[in-house]
């Protein structure tokens, strides 16, 4: 969820492969033997992760190598595509060849804690106080620590300066100023507003923000909260201040509609920043995200992946991972990822710190404080929960169902077993 | 059977070596099948009376459910729609590759300047990956930048465009075109060489017969192609019913779920959801869909050879 752009056929392509890859596991078709119970001196740990951006995975790679040489140990890392990495976690699970060191988008901790495969981390004597508490919401299951992330990230409002300087347009802060705006910015050519609202998770989080800072909440789709909030991108979609291809937009695609000036503004992360600061010409800001009404807080889902050290054989590996995991969330490393990334630090004292030193930031580390895991409530029912959110803004910006309608759905989806 | 004349161990022994011969012959092959057909297909039918779920994997427990996994799937207002939707497109795929496939196939066999080149180049689509040309529609169908509105724009057809991929009904429509867009070389491919195979002294019959063009079709041309056209049919229908790829690339399933077909409900229960018990259920309600059709197809077959 929280990757740079990549192409949609790569991204199938991706997921077709580990798909291929997943069916092998089910039919048992996995092969090896596992890391083998070495009561040796462990020279060398694995690691997987999803920063198979090119970029990203020699960043990762650099700090993973550095916590490998401060435990005395040699990191090699794997990189999968996103869309691969749950087949791929999977498969691993059930030829028992998991990684010593497993990072996990964090909405999906929860429900790979709960195969058993993962291993508590207050054993291994790590440090998880001080941190946000959405990203440990996220960490844990079963009232016990599983993952930590270093760093993490929410979703805002990014505008295209130019434009909204040309037409004579404040930063919107609230609901009724975003749709003045988005309506305003709409030319020819170009719309006012750009969100993900396509039919999978990702849409689903594009959501959130509005949702939840209007009162609204997973537990109970179909309120009056819920509905002004899918009511709000109906509007803007049947105004056309937004296209009605943010049906089948990634977030991605979000980005490239921006980039290219498509739109004036758009909901997205700070993982775009490095993309976004490669055109010298397009002058960009960030805001938080629009509320309902003046003088709130936005309340934004969190992103970020949490590391966790997965059962193994060898308890000498798992102590060596540990050690890497706590590195990894060392202040220090904290700092040379956020700066890297444009993520926030996860330790709040940290964060705000962070804030002074790079004020483009500060819009960021604002939202995380208040930022909710997707997880906290559901926990693994979350899933179920997204499908029926996505299902709702899909058929209410189709015109097939009013959000009242679409909501009702959502919500025996989101009930159902 | 008078055995004494002889040495009794050669016969036996030769026998022996024969069956033996016979079986090692048949061995390869059915080890291949049972490895790779009657696993899976077991192994698949097994996992949809189990709850199956990430949690299997790494425990490997997966309790029975008996047929709860194949009521959750049947009774889910989605499955009806999924399968009126896979109606729609295989019917509809079928008809138009079928129909243009026969057309360039009848067009193809007149001898004309660059024909064998044209015919090889009609075969693209088919060599072309799925992933590659359903991105490139995606990008022609997008209804404020795409090539196909901007044409339509400028030719003054529509003055707003046609929705093709977020309208809930034009999304199907433009599915459907697009595999029937691929589909063509495979049936043109297929039925150009049914007609190669119709002797040409029964078109001269024919025309001394005073036969024109549209008669010597219906008498001669359509009952020797008969057979290939059933061929044609039943690989394109059990083709069609598993589409996946394309859906996904072009559409997701969206909008609003307006192009979710048995196979794309299958892939998202199993690969999204992680339900492998359900998602192995509504898998085997499409063999045994893609099954009845072959079986109707055999029957017939069998009627027609036989009357």
């Amino acid at each position: 969820m929280i990757s740079p752009a990549r192409p949609p056929a790569r991204r199938i392509a991706a997921l077709l492969s580990g798909t291929i890859a997943l069916a092998l596991a089910v039919t048992g078709c996995g092969g090896g033997t596992g890391t083998g119970s070495d009561t040796g001196k462990v020279t060398s740990i694995t690691a997987l992760d999803y920063y198979s951006d090119e970029a990203e995975h020699s960043q990762w790679g650099e700090i993973l190598s550095a916590c490998g040489r401060s435990a005395g140990v040699k990191v090699e890392q794997t990189s999968v595509p996103p869309a691969s990495l749950m087949p791929k976690i999977l498969q691993q699970a059930s030829s028992r060849t998991l990684p010593d060191l497993l990072m996990v988008d964090n909405p999906d901790l929860q429900q790979i804690a709960q195969t058993g495969a993962l291993t508590p981390l207050d054993p291994y004597g790590i440090d998880s106080s001080g941190f946000a508490k959405g990203i440990l919401s996220a960490g844990t299951y079963k009232g016990k620590v599983y993952g930590l992330a270093p760093d993490v990230s929410t979703v805002a409002l990014f505008y295209n300066k130019d434009m909204l300087a040309k037409a004579g347009v404040a930063v919107p802060r609230t609901w009724d100023e975003l749709k003045a705006a988005a309506a305003e910015l709409t030319r020819p050519g170009r719309y006012g507003m750009a969100v993900d609202a396509n039919a999978t998770f990702e849409g689903s989080w594009q959501f959130l923000p509005f949702l939840w800072s209007n009162g609204g909440d997973e537990k109970r789709l179909d309120t009056p909260q819920a509905a002004q909030a899918l009511q709000l991108w109906v509007d803007l979609v049947k105004s056309g201040s937004m296209s009605k291809s943010v049906l089948n937009w990634t977030q991605a695609d979000v980005h490239d509609q921006f980039a290219a000036g498509k739109t004036a503004m758009m909901i997205n992360g700070p993982w775009r920043i490095p993309a976004l600061n490669k055109d010298k010409n397009l002058h960009w800001g960030v805001a938080p995200i629009p509320v309902p009404r003046a003088a709130q807080t936005p309340i934004t889902p969190l992103g970020g992946e949490v590391w966790t050290v997965p059962r193994s054989a060898s308890k000498a590996r798992q102590e060596k991972a540990a050690q890497v995991l706590a590195c990894l969330n060392h202040s220090s490393s904290m700092l040379t990822l956020a700066k890297q990334h444009f993520t926030v630090p996860s330790r709040s004292a940290l964060a705000s710190r962070y804030a002074e030193q790079v004020p483009s930031m500060a819009a960021f580390v604002k939202s995380v404080e208040a930022a909710r895991s997707r997880t906290s409530q559901l926990g693994v029912k979350w899933p179920k929960a997204a499908t029926g959110i996505y299902t709702a803004i899909q058929s209410a910006l189709a015109g097939e169902q009013t959000p009242e309608e679409a909501l009702r759905h959502a919500q025996r989806i989101a009930t159902g077993d | 059977m008078p055995s004494g004349s002889r040495p009794a161990t050669d016969p036996a022994r030769a026998r022996f070596r024969a069956r033996l011969a016979r079986w090692m012959y048949l061995v390869p092959a059915a080890a291949y099948l049972l490895m790779f057909f009657g696993y899976p297909i077991v192994k698949n039918i097994m996992m949809s009376f189990q709850q199956y779920t990430t949690t299997t994997f790494y425990t490997g427990a997966a309790p029975f459910v008996g047929l709860r996994n194949y009521a959750e799937i049947l009774a889910s207002d989605l499955f009806s729609k999924a399968l009126l939707t896979t109606a729609l497109f295989t019917a509809g795929s079928i008809v138009g590759q079928f129909v243009l496939g026969l057309a360039f196939a009848l067009f193809f066999q007149r001898r004309f300047p660059l024909g064998g080149f044209l015919r090889s180049l009609l075969l693209l689509p088919w060599l072309l990956p799925l992933v590659a040309s359903g991105t490139t529609w995606r990008w022609m169908l997008d209804p404020d930048t795409g090539v196909v509105n901007t044409a339509l724009r400028g030719l003054h057809l529509s003055s707003s465009g046609i929705p093709w991929l977020t309208g809930t009904s034009q999304a199907l429509v433009s599915v459907i075109l697009i595999n029937i867009w691929v589909g063509i070389p495979f049936n043109t491919a297929i039925l150009y060489a049914g007609l190669q195979d119709i002797p040409t002294h029964l078109y001269e019959a024919a025309k001394l017969d005073g036969a024109g063009p549209l008669a010597s079709f219906r008498h001669v041309t359509w009952p020797l192609l008969r057979p290939v056209v059933g061929v044609v049919l039943v690989l394109g229908v059990v083709y069609t019913v598993k589409v996946l790829d394309l859906v996904l690339v072009v559409t997701g399933g969206g909008p609003a779920g307006a192009t979710e077909t048995l196979a794309t409900r299958s892939y998202e229960l199993s690969f999204q959801q992680f339900e492998f018990g359900r998602g192995a259920a509504m898998s085997n309600v499409l063999i045994v869909l893609s099954l009845a059709f072959a079986l109707v197809y055999l029957r017939a077959n069998r009627r027609a050879r036989n009357g």
